[in-house]
């Protein structure tokens, strides 16, 4: 397709901007008249609040106003919801307690908001929230999803006795309790998915613009879905109609999946803004982040997985308990449900699976989507089992997995997933040959000389990307549908602008989309522009989360190619008085095919805008728009090998190889992905090896609010990565695409950990595997 | 941050006397703390007095074996201080590891060892090498000088000078990183000076940086990491916090001397 088409590795065109400072992000928005906001926050994991009074903080210096929820209540704004309904095994609704923007009657996490200040400076606005005098009443917090569960534990919502939000399964619990009875061997492993902090590099920002002449709002925000943001804050909250709130999403700094949510600051600062009469804005400082942006997994899982004699897997079974936080997120029931257990039978033939997931409130930020979402959690959980399976049954790791492997496609697993393509076996031998599996003993053996405990582990995981079928999803409880759209706008000189509701923040599909386009259409990659982000110029969008701008976004680019090359043919066709059929574009050209006969692109769409010659009844112009509803799910799969080597003195681990084989079906930008996989690998390894949030039990305090405890990963703490790529092409999409974004966060923490417990001689490790843990886990076998 | 005035000293006594007509105010000798936490803020002092430029604070000078540090001399400057690698490397191995390179191109030595963190590196060197801690006022022994967490034998608006010591005929140190701050989970000095062996800890002791009685009659008898291994590590006066727990901390105190030892041959 050309050196700048799909395939093609072209150096990204957003990065000039980037890296010589010149991005526009929310906090670099600045209108007339434009104040700053800081938000009163909780101290309190859990107090009723008695009273708040703002009278001597509204008489400080540079003080607008001070708002607080009873305001908000007045004015009718609605309480944050969860957009995914999911029901109990007993026929029940999920029981949503009410989130207020601005908490007036209980706080329930330390990062809770309360008020708002506006006022002429950040500096001031802070200094005035510190004199907002709130009296509590403070109660006993409880912080752990299984502690929460408990008789007699704190009650956080009235609505959700017990603290359970829903107590859902899936597949067959029969089939899968009798499969387990008569099995020859029987796996049992607790798992425990440890809790994240998302932390992209820019933190969360908002600035709220009220028109009083226009009765008409503006929402400049760190949003991965400005469409939807608008739809839920019209439709759920009140702030506005959507003729009536644009909302703008500008360059993002990073995600993963804490930009997806709407926050109470988006709603606060447009509604502040209407009551104060100025523009208000808000940044969120780190800590801020650490305290208020969505966590993410947070599972305890009981898990037993049955073989018959031939060491095939005949049954799975899972009990899992998730840590929802003090409120329900927007798609927070989603990710440990159908984000998590319908992925449950891997990549293997699992004639039963039943699983089970209790849902829990707790004195803690909310826990929602979190790069894999859902997906690290079942990966997570079945390749260790399948580890812990083969030491059990003497058989290696590799050779356990080959025996199970599903081979033939379609397959339809017993948890809903219907598997379109794949070729398992493909990336597991590219991976080991490229580990060299079979000469780890020989470096095991030199590194054991050295002192040095080394140890091999791998992982193969399948995804579930492109969020879905529209009918689907929504049979499932979702409240939107998934689906994206695009326009083809080409100008009169045959420059091209898409316009798409997938919006980039740090993907690159500025260069992406263009490639597709450029490829398309010969012409080159600077005649096309990428604009997104905006609801005023781009029409109704479904953003960018869980890998699918390609297999969705970019499917919808294709449906709206095709329409305007249809009628370019057309105009072409008629002014080189020629069949429609035989019209070819090439290399920028509209040709009669076999003929030396051609027209430019630029005359074309000239002719198209002109239309002093088109064909009879052709409307002017050349604009496209199309809705693109996937299929299926597109199922990107791999096997991911780490090689690691313990210092026994200090339980330091080193990775001294990472090898990655993932099918992504066909691949856009080579450099992109690779990229992409690097950055995954990167948080995989992050919750592997280092981060975890953690909270005091008692007092419900984060003892993890800043990177002096928050351990992220740095560039000493990972190898260099040996990369491969297989390709079976994605059938459900016109790209054959399968997506990349999430693959090396959800198969990488398995690989590592299964590594470490190779190495330390016994299984007893629970993530992040500190230096501090595996040298007690080294103590304890000797 | 809350509004704080700025002042930039250009003499120990002009220091002095602004501190003395601060409301409330704090010396700034690189701010590698200070600034955080005023940031945070967790201190909102008046007046922020600012050290670095103050002339008799500044170089380093090596005469004979004797070494002198000036208070405002930075990580980066000592950590490429040919003179001191010539009589003493391990000082600057120590320097060029503390925090990354912007810490190290503000953060002073005099900044650090008032501070007195206990979770920093050099609080081991000056221990370790029984070094003198000279102020406006008077000199400090470093068995003297620091006397807890956050806490030094520095009177109110007394300020940090130089650090002086005779250069040891060997010395090393090694430090486990907290894997999130990579300030020292435990950091261990060694060295062998005239007046004998030292270990001086650091980012381990409940009460900040001391000297280990035990390892250093080892190492008086035999200077060799394997002198070591049969010394015990009392655990019951060690920090305990989320990355490490005090017999984790016991082990690496143990195995850092060792490594200490072993870089300094």
């Amino acid at each position: 397709m050309g050196v700048e088409g799909i395939g093609a590795r072209v150096a990204r065109k957003e990065d000039k901007r980037f890296l010589t400072g010149k991005g526009r992000y929310t906090d670099d928005m600045s209108v007339p008249g434009m104040k700053y906001a800081c938000f009163v926050r909780s101290p309190h994991a859990h107090a009723k609040i008695l009273s708040i009074d703002v009278s001597a903080a509204k008489v400080m210096p540079g003080v607008i106003d001070v708002l607080d929820g009873h305001q908000l209540q007045a004015d009718g704004i609605g309480n944050l919801i969860c957009g995914w309904m999911i029901h109990s095994k007993d026929g029940s609704p999920m029981k949503m307690g009410a989130w207020r923007p601005l908490a007036y009657e209980t706080v329930r996490y330390v990062g809770d908001a309360i008020a708002i200040v506006v006022a002429d400076s950040s500096g001031q606005a802070r200094d005035a929230a510190e004199a907002v005098v709130i009296e509590f009443d403070e109660l006993p917090a409880v912080t752990e999803a299984l502690t929460a569960l408990e008789g007699g534990s704190p009650q956080i919502h009235p609505e959700a006795p017990g603290n359970l939000i829903f107590d859902w399964q899936i597949g067959e619990a029969d089939a899968t309790d009798k499969a387990i009875a008569s099995a020859a061997h029987v796996t049992e492993i607790e798992i425990r998915n440890n809790r994240l902090s998302p932390n992209p590099m820019e933190p969360r920002a908002t600035l709220g613009i009220y028109d009083a002449s226009e009765d008409h709002y503006t929402c400049y925000t760190t949003s991965q879905n400005p469409h939807v943001a608008r739809l839920v804050m019209s439709a759920f909250y009140n702030v506005a109609p959507e003729n009536k709130l644009r909302v703008i999403a500008p360059d993002v700094g990073g995600g993963f999946g804490s930009k997806i949510y709407i926050y109470p600051e988006e709603i606060v600062c447009l509604w502040a803004s209407k009551k104060t009469g100025v523009p208000v804005k808000w940044t969120s400082d780190r800590t801020e982040a650490f305290l208020t942006d969505a966590h993410g997994r947070d599972h305890v899982s009981q898990v037993k997985m049955a073989f018959d004699a031939n060491n095939r897997i005949t049954a799975l079974k899972v009990d899992t308990v998730a840590n929802l936080g003090a409120y329900m997120s927007l798609f927070s029931s989603a990710v440990p449900t159908y984000l998590y257990a319908t992925l449950l039978s891997g990549q293997y033939a699992i004639p039963a699976i039943h699983a089970n997931v209790r849902t829990v409130y707790t004195n803690t930020v909310p826990v929602d989507a979190y790069r894999g979402a859902g997906r690290p959690e079942a990966t997570y959980l079945l390749e260790r089992t399948m580890e812990t399976a083969a030491r059990e049954l003497g058989v290696s790791p590799a050779e356990l997995r080959r025996v199970n492997f599903i081979r033939s496609f379609p397959y339809q697993t017993p948890v809903i997933m219907n598997y379109d393509a794949g070729d398992y076996e493909a990336s597991l031998n590219a991976a080991m040959q490229a580990a060299d599996w079979a000469g780890f003993e020989t470096r095991r053996a030199a590194a054991a000389a050295k002192g040095m405990k080394r140890g091999i582990g791998m992982s193969c995981y399948i995804e579930a990307c492109g969020i879905a079928p529209s009918a689907a999803v929504g049979s499932l409880g979702a409240g939107v549908g998934l689906w994206e759209s695009a326009e083809v706008r080409v100008n009169a000189v045959g420059t091209i602008e898409v316009l798409t509701g997938s919006h980039s923040h740090g993907q690159g599909h500025e260069t992406t989309f263009a490639q597709l386009v450029a490829g398309r259409l010969g012409v080159p990659l600077d005649s096309i522009n990428i604009v997104h982000g905006d609801t005023d110029k781009v029409q109704m969008g479904m953003g960018t989360y869980g890998s699918r701008s390609g297999a969705v976004g970019m499917s919808a680019v294709v449906k709206a190619l095709d329409k305007v090359e249809a009628k370019a043919k057309k105009i072409a066709a008629h002014l080189m008085e020629a069949d429609e059929q035989d019209i070819v574009i090439e290399n920028g050209e509209l040709k009669i095919a076999g003929t030396d006969k051609t027209l430019p692109w630029f005359q074309v769409a000239l002719a198209a805008y002109t239309a002093h010659n088109l064909p009879a009844g052709m409307e002017p112009g050349l604009k496209e728009t199309a809705f693109y509803d996937p299929s299926n799910f597109t199922f990107p799969a791999g096997c991911y090998i780490a090689e690691v080597e313990i210092d026994p003195e200090t339980g330091k681990t080193e990775i001294v190889q990472f090898v990655a084989a993932d099918d992504f079906g066909n691949i856009i930008n080579p450099m992109i992905v690779e990229g992409q996989v690097h950055g995954g690998l990167a948080q995989g390894i992050g919750q592997a090896l280092l981060e975890n949030v953690q909270y005091d039990r008692d007092t419900g305090q984060l003892l993890t609010a800043s990177f002096m405890d928050y351990a992220m990963p740095r560039a000493d703490d990972l190898p260099s990565f040996t990369l491969s790529h297989q390709n079976t092409p994605c059938p459900g999409n016109p790209l054959g695409i399968k997506g990349c974004g999430e693959a090396g966060a959800i198969g990488s923490p398995p690989a590592l950990i299964n590594a470490i417990t190779d190495a330390i001689g016994h299984n007893r490790m629970t993530m992040p595997a500190t230096p501090m843990k595996v040298w007690h886990a080294l103590q304890a076998t000797h | 941050m809350y509004a704080t005035s700025y002042h930039r000293a250009s003499s120990v006594d002009e220091a002095v006397s602004l501190r003395g007509t601060a409301e409330d105010g704090k010396y700034l000798a690189g701010g590698m703390t200070l600034i955080s936490t005023m940031k945070q803020r967790l201190a909102a002092p008046s007046d922020l007095i600012d050290l670095r430029h103050i002339s008799q604070l500044a170089g380093i000078s090596v005469e004979g074996r004797t070494v002198r540090i000036g208070a405002a001399t930075r990580h980066a400057d000592v950590a490429s201080s040919q003179a001191i690698r010539a009589v003493c490397p391990a000082i600057c191995d120590l320097a060029s590891h503390i925090g990354d390179p912007h810490v190290r191109q503000m953060g002073t030595i005099g900044g650090s060892v008032a501070n007195n963190d206990p979770a920093a590196d050099y609080p081991s060197a000056v221990l370790g090498l029984g070094a003198t801690v000279v102020t406006n006022q008077r000199s400090i022994p470093a068995d003297d000088y620091f006397t807890g967490l956050f806490e030094t034998a520095l009177e109110e608006r007394e300020i940090l000078t130089a650090i002086v010591f005779e250069a040891p005929e060997k010395a090393g140190y090694a430090k486990f990183a907290n894997p999130a701050s990579r300030y020292a989970m435990t950091g261990v000095f060694v060295a062998k000076t005239a007046g004998g062996v030292r270990v001086a800890v650091t980012g381990a002791g409940a009460g900040g940086v001391f000297r280990h009685a035990g390892m250093e009659q080892a190492l008086s008898a035999q200077w060799s990491p394997d002198a070591l291994n049969a010394v015990a590590v009392d655990p019951s006066n060690l920090m305990t916090d989320m990355h490490a727990d005090a017999d984790y901390r016991a082990n690496l105190i143990k195995v850092m001397a060792k490594r200490a030892v072993a870089k300094a041959g």
